[in-house]
């Protein structure tokens, strides 16, 4: 599967709470916190975000609370793929179980530009920056995963093999 | 094997696991809140069986927006409240018997050591303090754990952490852990384990460890395990915990990285906005001035923690410029704090006293902070914005220290309070 998009850089550490702040967890429907998504470190997020674009952070993306209305509200906003250093592991899961890609590639986090026009190969794990035309290779999930991913998530995955 | 390894090949069926191998585990326990379980609910529901997979094993705790603090709120404990009683589940708390969950579920005895537990929060790992393995997961995998009462792993590493000597008075398993945070960074413990050990455990009360393995999950920690020892065995008796499971390393256990600590060596400390690795010394903050003081959370929130707070407080008011909002983690723990006359020196002091409620620590209510105020809280995460705007600031401390700074309208320790 081929993705393509822009690029949106963010910094290390982007934790669950900037990404979806409590005070609008009184509610999980995907499109009200969609509307809130990156606000307390974004503010012009939600106002820029186009459909495909590529969120690409540093080390330690999702960490902080539990809350997979993070990886949601991300999903939700049109974002096809967060690429980062290291993922903080439950929104690792959180991400694999709901079906949002995610890959880590620790040159792609540094050589990427905001901004740049990115295509990504979901299969093979491979990154081509269009702008500066650089290309970078993630680490590729264990097959286990893969399925999972492919099915949609952890739901559609655990009902097919019930 | 390490302990997590061990913990681990028990609940997957196995002779032993090794690190990197992902494998299917029974749960004991499968945990939400108010916040988590509606969007695992309507996960569950999805899946298409009719009913859980064990009602015993499954813990419903509202505890984050309660007594529900709006209209939303209320709706979102209202589809957990329906579940619960659909389902028959046996472990849900209402309002009046609810308590934060990470301090409610060890004090009803519902986790023991050896345990595989999940929960839809991010602070499931303070269980590792009875020696079980727990950790935070997401919605969809309390959901899938509902239904199936499984969950995939990936074997993690465990970093062994060796603790020798004795804490120093005033010094708190709060102080232990934000010093190895600060230590190792945010994520120093990144898809591991971590293993406590050494001689220096005996001497550390279990409210000191549930504090500690409470924070693993802020060093990125999967789990933070403490080896089960007597005073392990008398809590989880005195709890009427099930028959514990216990599991020593064995002497060939392998370990990413071994980390030792001395505690006699540890001072009060505070983490400085916005992470917690950001770890500096009490006695060197005194420059910072205090709007509010929060005392309590899963991470400080249990009767040893309102006990050192008042032990400063006593006799003594708070600052005129400070807010002191004072949440026993339990009505069991609110009601032995009364008992014990701890909330008349609170409240002589000029402190507030709420229900037992998560509230302010993440932002919900009960004590948000307005741009360019300052907290000093017992509670876990600092992040910007995590208790209200995002140009306030959140320092992170133990109940003494807080206490302290409640008094002087400043950080400071308990030595400064005249």
């Amino acid at each position: 599967m081929i993705l393509k998009g822009r690029a949106i850089k963010y910094g290390d550490n982007i934790d669950t709470d900037v990404i979806i702040p409590a005070r609008y967890l009184n509610t999980s429907d995907e499109k009200e916190l969609s509307a809130h998504c990156m606000e307390d470190i974004d503010p012009t997020f939600v106002g820029r975000v186009q459909k495909g674009d590529i969120i690409v952070g540093g080390k330690n993306f999702g960490c902080g609370s539990s809350r997979e209305h993070a990886p949601i509200a991300i999903k939700a906003s049109g974002v096809s793929l967060v690429i980062a250093k290291t993922f903080a592991r439950i929104f690792f899961r959180n991400s694999i179980n709901i079906g949002l890609p995610i890959l880590e590639s620790i040159e792609a986090s540094d050589e990427i530009d905001e901004g740049d026009e990115l295509e990504v190969d979901l299969d093979t794990g491979v990154i081509r920056d269009l702008t500066n035309g650089k290309s970078f290779s993630a680490e590729p999930f264990p097959p286990f995963m893969q399925e999972l991913i492919k099915e949609g998530g952890l739901i559609p995955y655990l009902r097919k093999n019930k | 094997m390490n302990i997590a390894e061990k913990i681990l090949a028990r609940a997957s069926h196995k002779e032993s696991v090794h690190p990197g191998e992902l494998i299917m585990a029974d749960l004991d326990m499968v945990l939400g809140n108010d916040i988590t379980s509606p969007v695992a609910i309507r996960e569950f529901e999805k899946f298409g069986v009719k009913d859980v997979f064990d009602k015993s094993k499954i813990a419903l705790v509202p505890d984050h927006f309660t007594p529900n603090k709006d209209i939303k709120a209320a709706e979102q404990c209202k589809c957990v409240r329906l579940f619960a009683k659909d389902k028959k589940i046996e472990n849900y708390f209402e309002v009046g018997r609810v308590g934060i969950e990470h301090a409610l579920l060890p004090e009803k005895g519902l986790v023991t050591a050896g345990d595989v537990v999940i929960g839809a929060d991010s602070h499931t790992c303070t269980y590792g303090a009875l020696g079980a393995f727990s950790t935070g997961v997401g919605s969809t995998d309390m959901a899938a754990g509902m239904a199936t009462g499984k969950a995939w792993f990936k074997v993690p590493e465990s970093i062994k952490v060796i603790l020798n000597g004795k804490l120093r008075e005033n010094v708190s398993g709060k102080d232990l852990i934000l010093h190895l945070i600060g230590r190792i960074g945010v994520d120093g413990a990144l898809y591991k384990a971590l293993e406590f050990s050494g001689e220096g455990i005996s001497s550390l009360t279990m409210d000191d460890r549930f504090t500690v393995s409470n924070m693993a999950i802020e060093a990125g920690a999967k789990a933070g395990i403490f080896p089960v020892d007597d005073k392990t065995l008398e809590y989880l008796k005195e709890h009427g915990a099930k028959e514990p499971k216990v599991f020593y390393p064995d002497e060939d256990a392998k370990y990413s990285e071994t980390i030792e600590i001395d505690l006699s060596s540890l001072e009060e400390t505070v983490s400085y906005p916005h992470l917690p690795e950001n770890t500096h010394l009490a006695r060197e903050s005194r420059d910072i001035k205090v709007d509010q003081v929060v005392i309590g959370s899963c991470t400080n929130g249990r009767l040893s923690d309102l006990r050192a707070a008042a032990e400063v407080m006593k006799g003594h008011k708070v600052h005129d410029g400070v807010r002191c909002i004072v949440i026993p983690a339990t009505p069991k723990i609110w009601r032995e704090a009364m008992d014990e006359g701890l909330f008349d020196i609170f409240s002589d002091a000029g402190a507030v006293i709420s229900t037992p409620t998560c509230g302010p620590c993440l932002g919900g209510y009960m004590g948000i902070l307005a741009d360019g105020e300052v907290c000093v809280s017992t509670t876990n995460r600092n992040f910007v914005g995590r208790m209200g705007s995002t140009k306030s600031f959140v320092y992170l401390s133990s109940p003494s220290v807080a206490a302290a700074s409640a008094i002087l309208g400043h950080i400071g320790v308990r030595e400064d309070v005249k």
